[in-house]
This record gives structure tokens, C-alpha cells and sequence, in this order.
């Protein structure tokens, strides 16, 4: 069985852009020093290092220095809020997130409840957005970190993370945004916005998987969660990733070039794409605000439809999607965030993510629609369940 | 496919035969549940085990077949596991893979299969269907290999069940399928048989009921009784009668003359009777909820061959209808032993199975 196959699931994960993969291979094979070495080797590695950072400090309006790497998302979001909590003095402390976090930000307050730091974990309304009033009514005078996401994983939406720096930083509470989502889709600029600690994975934005990044505004006081040698001056231990950096910094610059064009162009494809769904596919809803949305990602519920066989359904039929985030594939329970915003279990199951990216064309939307329509049909014919 | 050696062997078969094959496994229970149980017997060789999902995946790789995972937990937990512990409490001794046939895999999982775009299910189980044409009717026959055959566990299906399924093992002895799965190279040739209550680690339930009435937080009635003879003379105590099974010999903790049985459990009063071995022997009793699948009911009394547990050799015995179509009586020419509320009855007429039910 071979069939044409095609991908709607960037949220996941991205393929690596061309220019990345070469930048990645000449490093592989050539850039093999220890960017710490005082030889010609340790200084080629240093200099694609220091290119690289500056090149993603340049896509988030950082100050090249501020750019920490790590080996990815997760890392970033575990430096930051356990390195920001730690770090900070008093005999009780207090944390504020929201209940929309990817499981990177939500583990690590976990681990700071058990540590005994309080976390306060604000609803979102049936929009996906967090009012801005909540932040300011829970912060307290022992709050340590105010922790918020960008743009969410399964809904795209958008958190106006602006507004809820103000508010931080009228408060003097440290603010880190887990920006994963949102590099690379929207306009992120650290500077203007205020924000304190900003995390950001390659592998979302054509470069490969195992780097990221934390952006750490001067003078914020951050304990080390790993222990070892000086790297990333003194913040992050561990011989740099050089090529995967490299990568990671080329497809910083790809996406700064393109950012304009290919946001207006997904937003096209995004909606045609549920124009085609709402008019073509009886029982359907868009979740989510439809507005404050990255241009790529949609969530959308088939009413009685088991999401995991329409994305199987679907996969038989060339068409990769999924039905939320996909660390949490093959979970039980409903997806955390489609709870959130007010979702009963049996629509939260029902609802599919589309995250598209820069292989999708128009014609691709129109063969998954197409898709699709069969493919919620058959399902609901079968299922006497529904 | 659950990683075994049998729907290993089932699937790399189909796709020999040029069937367009997807393998399904299903996630049934939650192996970092109840971690005191594993930590006394590890978890290797349990259902949904990571091995075992690995080892499918694996085959699926090597038969180059499209492979998924999909997640029954919550149904299994609501359908099957609650049903067992609760049959349990209640003195009866439940077969937990009957009602996973009955309401998991033959149903959930069948609806996945088509919904998922396959017109039919295939599984490993030792078991063949038949189509009479004078009747009409889908038929179940015991596998081939009867010390494999497994039909007792799966008296529930229906025709429209029978009608989507294949069971391709059913004509082949374990060590053919074992020899086959070697033939083909499969990873799994060499692996062993996996237990009969896939979530019980080690078969012990009365250690899984507590695990699971404890993460329940259901609060612990006292389950302490006493032992009574079948005269009613007290001969000591036991800690609960969920410990106790019709017909279980070992672990009564009284000393006697002669080898006494467990006749019965009374958890109104949470007694355990005993008696001696002839006290065991039943000539009949009554059947509900019954099946029929080779035949379409009891027009008159009917001879049949009847099991009363997966281990027990079918025995004769007269079918009666006993008010509707789902109930039965049974009575056997010989009485037999260890007849037990709860466990399924299923009729045999030689290789067939006309129906089946539970007994009372």
C-alpha cells in the first residue's frame, strides 16, 4: 500500500528546511571542535556558536548575550521556572501559570508544589485566552514568577502576553513566556513586550530536534538545574550542540525572512481550510477564539466521532493530523487544554488538530477535506455510539 | 496484536495470503497503576506491557504493515475490571475475558477496526467460524488444537460479530503457529504464552482486588467471617470470602481428617462453607444470559456436551428452556464437580458451540 502522503502536524513537529539541512551536515562533518577549546578547532565551533546566537537573538529582539541554548523546549521551561522560583529568597513563594501550559511548564510547577512553593493555575475563558485582570488579581507579595504561554500547542491561540508583562513587571515579579508555539508564526519581540524569560524549540521551526533556547533578560536571578562545567557563561552546563545550534540559527533567519509572507499565506490555507470543513461537514466547531489564533493551527470538533479513528483513518489514507498534543498520544484522558476552555469529555475526544506549515498548498487542504468528509461520514455511520 | 507469538503470526499470515493488513493493538490498562503489584512480581509478561506494545510494533515493521495503538482504558475499567472486582465481593467468580471479548474486543475494538476502513477483524485466538448455509447461521467450532481452543471465553459473540471475524489459527496446533512464526522470522517466535487475567500479575486476585479497592479509596468493610462446615459446625476463620473459590481445596487454614473442599461463599454473612468432594458434585443447575450461535434456540430439550470452566472436560448432559430464550437449565447425566456462580456454561454438540451462558 503506497499512497501520497501529507503533513498537517507542525504543532508536533517540522521537517528541516533545505538551507537548515546543509548548514547541519557541513557542521556534522566538518564543525567537529568543543566550541570551549583555545585551538582553530574549539574557535571554528565557537564562531558558528556566537552566529548562531545572534541570529536568534535577531528573530526575538534579544541581546545576542541573553540567548541561552539548551536541548530543547522542555529544558528551556524547566530552567525557567524552577530556576526563577529557586533562585528567589523568602520563606514562602508563589507562582502563578495557567491551566493551558504545555506539560514542560506544568510538570515543573508540579515539582515546585512538592518543594513547597504555592501555584496558582488561572482558567482560561471558552476562548483559550487569559484575561489579563486574573494575572493581576493573583499575584500576591511572595509571588515569584509569573509564567504564561505564548501561543497554546493544540489551539494556536494567542496570549496577550504583552499586557500581562505590564502587569509583572509594575509588580517587579519576574515574567517567563514558554514561546515554543509562537517562534517562528507571530512576531515575538522580548524588548518591546517586557518579557523576562522567553523558551523556544528548533525543531518546531525547521531545524532538528534536541536544541532550543532560553532567552534570559540581564540580571534575572536564575538557579542552574543542571550542574557541570561553564558553558553558555555559567548558565547552562554541557558542550554545546554546535551543529544543531547552527541549524538552529539559519532556520531563525529563514523564519525572520519569511515571517510576513508566510504568516499571511497559512492564515489563506488555515482558512480555507475550515471555510471548505464548516460548509462541506455537517455537526462541526471551531475551538478556540477564531481570532487571536497563529496562522496555522486549527481545532476542530467532529461531534460524535472518536478522534483517535479519524486520525488513523486519516493516516491509512496519506493525511497525518492529530488529536491533540502529541506527547500525550495514547492518553486516557481528555486533553488538558480542550478541558480548560469548558470542552465535556466525548467533544474533547471528538476534536482533531490541523497545524500546517510551509510544504502545505492549497491543493493538499483540498484532497485532506476531501478526506475528511469521507472519512467523518464513514465513522459516523458506523458508530452506534455516537 | 498484543505483541504474542499467535497475532503475530495471524497478521504476518494474512499479509502472506495479499490481504491489505492494519495492526491493531489495544491499551487496555495502565501498567504504572497499583505499582505495589509490580514491584512483587515485575511486570514483565502483563497485558499493555511497553514490551509487549514494542514487540507488535516491531512485527508490524517487519511485515511492513501500517500499525497503531489505540486506547480502550477507560472501557476496559468500566466494562471489565469493575465487573470482576465487584463479581468477586460478591461471592461469584467472574471470567473477566469473557466480558473483554464480549464488550471490548469483539465491540469497541471490532467498531475501530471498521471505522479505521477494515471490513473484517482478525485475531489469534484458537477458534473456528463457520457459515451453515441450511441455517443460515455463523457457526463457532472448537480450534483444531483442543488443548489451545478457546472457545469457552468467547460464547458471547453474535452473528453480526461472527459475520466480521476471522480466527486464522484455528486450523493450525501451537507448534505449527510456533514453527510458522519461525518459517516467517518473526521476533516473537520464541516467546512465551502469556497468562490467562492479563491485568492480575501472577493470577494473584485476591492481591489485585485489594490493590485496586485501596486506590479506590473505597473504605474496607471488615471482611472477616468463618469457615463452616455444610452441618453448620464452625471450624475457623478467613479473612474475607473474596479469598475463596468453589471448589479450591488449598489455603483454608483448617486441619482436618479428611481433604475438605470449598462449597460455597455466602458474603451476606460472609461465610465460607466446606465439605468433602462428593459435598462438590452438582447434576444441575441454571444458566442466564445465554448466547446462541450455532443454533438459534432450544425448540425442544437438547443433548449437548457442557463446560462449566476453561479446564473442564465437556460433560453430557440435557438442555431445557427454562422461561425465555436467554435462560437455561442444565442437567448433566453424571453430577460434577465444582459448579460455580458466576463462571460461564457453554454447550458443545461435539466441535460446536450452540451457546453459552452464566451461571447462576
Amino acid at each position: 500500500m503506497s499512497v501520497q502522503r501529507f503533513y498537517f502536524d507542525h504543532n508536533a513537529t517540522t521537517p528541516i528546511a533545505p538551507e537548515v539541512l546543509e548548514t547541519l551536515t557541513s557542521c556534522l562533518g566538518q564543525v567537529y571542535g568543543n566550541a570551549s577549546s583555545i585551538h582553530h578547532f574549539g574557535q571554528a565551533a565557537k564562531q558558528r556558536l556566537e552566529a548562531a546566537r545572534r541570529q536568534l537573538a535577531v528573530l526575538i529582539h534579544a541581546n545576542p548575550n541573553e540567548v541561552v541554548f539548551t536541548s530543547g523546549g522542555t529544558e528551556a521551561d524547566n530552567m525557567a521556572v524552577l530556576g526563577v522560583a529557586r533562585a528567589a529568597a523568602g520563606p514562602s513563594k508563589h507562582v502563578v501559570t495557567t491551566a493551558v501550559e504545555h506539560p514542560a511548564v506544568l510538570g515543573p510547577c508540579a515539582q515546585l508544589e512538592r518543594e513547597g512553593v504555592a501555584v496558582t493555575r488561572l482558567r482560561v475563558g471558552s476562548d483559550g485566552v487569559v484575561d489579563p485582570d486574573d494575572v493581576r488579581r493573583a499575584l500576591r507579595p511572595d509571588t515569584v514568577l509569573v509564567s504564561v504561554m505564548h501561543a497554546n500547542n493544540e489551539l494556536g491561540t494567542i496570549q496577550p502576553v504583552e499586557e500581562i508583562a505590564r502587569i509583572a513587571r509594575r509588580a517587579g515579579v519576574p515574567f517567563h513566556v514558554d514561546g515554543v508555539q509562537a517562534l517562528g508564526k507571530i512576531p515575538v519581540d522580548v524588548e518591546t513586550a517586557g518579557i523576562d524569560l522567553y523558551s523556544v524549540s528548533g525543531h518546531k521551526v525547521y531545524a532538528p530536534k534536541g536544541v532550543g533556547a532560553l532567552y534570559v533578560r540581564g540580571g534575572t536571578k536564575l538557579a542552574p538545574i543542571a550542574f557541570g562545567g561553564h558553558h553558555e557563561r555559567g548558565r547552562r552546563p554541557g558542550t554545546e550542540n554546535v551543529p544543531g545550534i547552527a541549524a538552529f540559527g539559519v532556520a531563525a533567519e529563514v523564519a525572520g525572512c519569511n515571517l510576513t509572507s508566510e504568516c499571511d499565506r497559512l492564515t489563506v490555507l488555515r482558512d480555507r481550510l475550515e471555510n471548505a470543513v464548516t460548509s462541506r461537514i455537517s455537526g462541526v466547531a471551531i475551538n478556540g477564539s477564531r481570532w487571536k489564533r497563529t496562522p496555522n493551527t486549527s481545532n476542530i470538533c467532529f461531534e460524535g466521532i472518536e478522534g483517535e479513528a479519524l486520525v488513523i483513518a486519516l493516516d491509512l489514507r496519506g493525511f497525518a493530523v492529530s488529536t491533540g498534543a502529541a506527547c500525550s498520544s495514547g492518553a486516557v484522558a481528555p486533553s488538558h487544554v480542550l478541558t480548560a476552555i469548558g470542552l465535556p469529555p466525548e467533544r474533547a475526544r471528538a476534536s482533531m488538530r490541523f497545524s500546517l506549515g510551509r510544504g502545505n498548498t492549497a491543493e493538499q487542504v483540498d484532497a485532506l477535506v476531501d478526506a475528511l468528509e469521507g472519512a467523518v461520514a464513514h465513522l459516523r455511520r458506523i458508530s452506534v455510539y455516537a | 496484536m498484543s505483541g504474542g507469538v499467535d497475532s503475530s503470526t495471524v497478521a504476518a499470515l494474512l499479509v502472506r495470503q495479499g490481504h491489505p493488513v492494519v495492526g491493531l493493538t489495544m491499551q487496555l490498562w495502565n501498567q504504572r497503576r497499583l505499582p505495589e503489584l509490580a514491584a512483587e512480581g515485575g511486570t514483565t509478561g502483563r497485558c499493555c506491557s511497553l514490551d509487549d506494545v514494542y514487540d507488535a510494533r516491531r512485527v508490524a515493521e517487519q511485515i511492513g504493515i501500517p500499525y497503531y495503538v489505540v486506547n480502550f482504558e477507560r472501557q476496559f475499567e468500566e466494562q471489565v475490571v469493575k465487573p470482576f472486582v465487584e463479581e468477586y465481593l460478591a461471592g461469584r467468580t467472574p471470567i473477566p475475558c469473557t466480558l473483554c471479548n464480549n464488550y471490548i474486543k469483539f465491540d469497541r475494538f471490532l467498531e475501530m477496526a471498521e471505522s479505521v476502513g477494515a471490513s473484517r477483524m482478525a485475531t489469534g485466538h484458537y477458534a473456528r467460524i463457520r457459515r451453515d448455509d441450511a441455517s443460515g447461521r455463523w457457526q463457532l467450532l472448537r480450534a483444531v488444537d483442543g488443548s489451545k481452543d478457546q472457545t469457552y471465553f468467547l460464547f458471547g459473540l453474535t452473528q453480526q460479530q461472527l459475520a466480521r471475524t476471522m480466527f486464522p489459527l484455528g486450523e493450525m496446533t501451537k507448534p505449527e503457529v510456533r514453527e510458522l512464526a519461525r518459517s516467517m522470522n518473526l521476533a516473537v517466535a520464541a516467546k512465551g504464552d502469556s497468562q490467562e487475567i492479563c491485568f492480575v500479575p501472577n493470577g494473584d486476585y485476591a492481591a489485585f482486588l485489594h490493590a485496586y479497592l485501596e486506590e479506590s479509596g473505597v473504605p474496607k468493610e471488615p471482611t472477616r467471617g468463618s469457615i463452616v462446615t455444610t452441618d453448620g459446625r464452625t471450624l475457623g476463620e478467613h479473612a474475607g470470602v473474596h479469598h475463596f473459590t468453589v471448589g479450591q481445596r488449598r489455603g483454608l487454614g483448617v486441619a482436618t481428617g479428611e481433604p475438605l473442599y470449598v462449597i460455597a461463599t455466602d458474603p451476606e454473612r460472609q461465610r465460607v462453607v466446606v465439605g468433602g468432594n462428593d459435598e462438590l458434585l452438582r447434576a444441575r443447575f441454571f444458566v442466564k444470559g445465554v448466547n446462541w450461535i450455532s443454533i438459534a434456540g432450544l425448540a425442544e430439550p437438547t443433548r449437548a456436551q457442557v463446560k462449566i470452566r476453561n479446564k473442564h472436560a465437556a460433560a453430557p448432559a440435557t438442555l431445557h428452556a427454562a422461561g425465555d430464550a436467554a435462560r437455561v437449565e442444565v442437567v448433566f447425566d453424571e453430577p460434577q464437580r465444582a459448579v460455580t456462580p458466576g463462571q460461564g456454561a457453554v454447550f458443545y454438540h461435539g466441535n460446536l458451540v450452540l451457546g453459552g451462558g452464566w451461571i447462576e
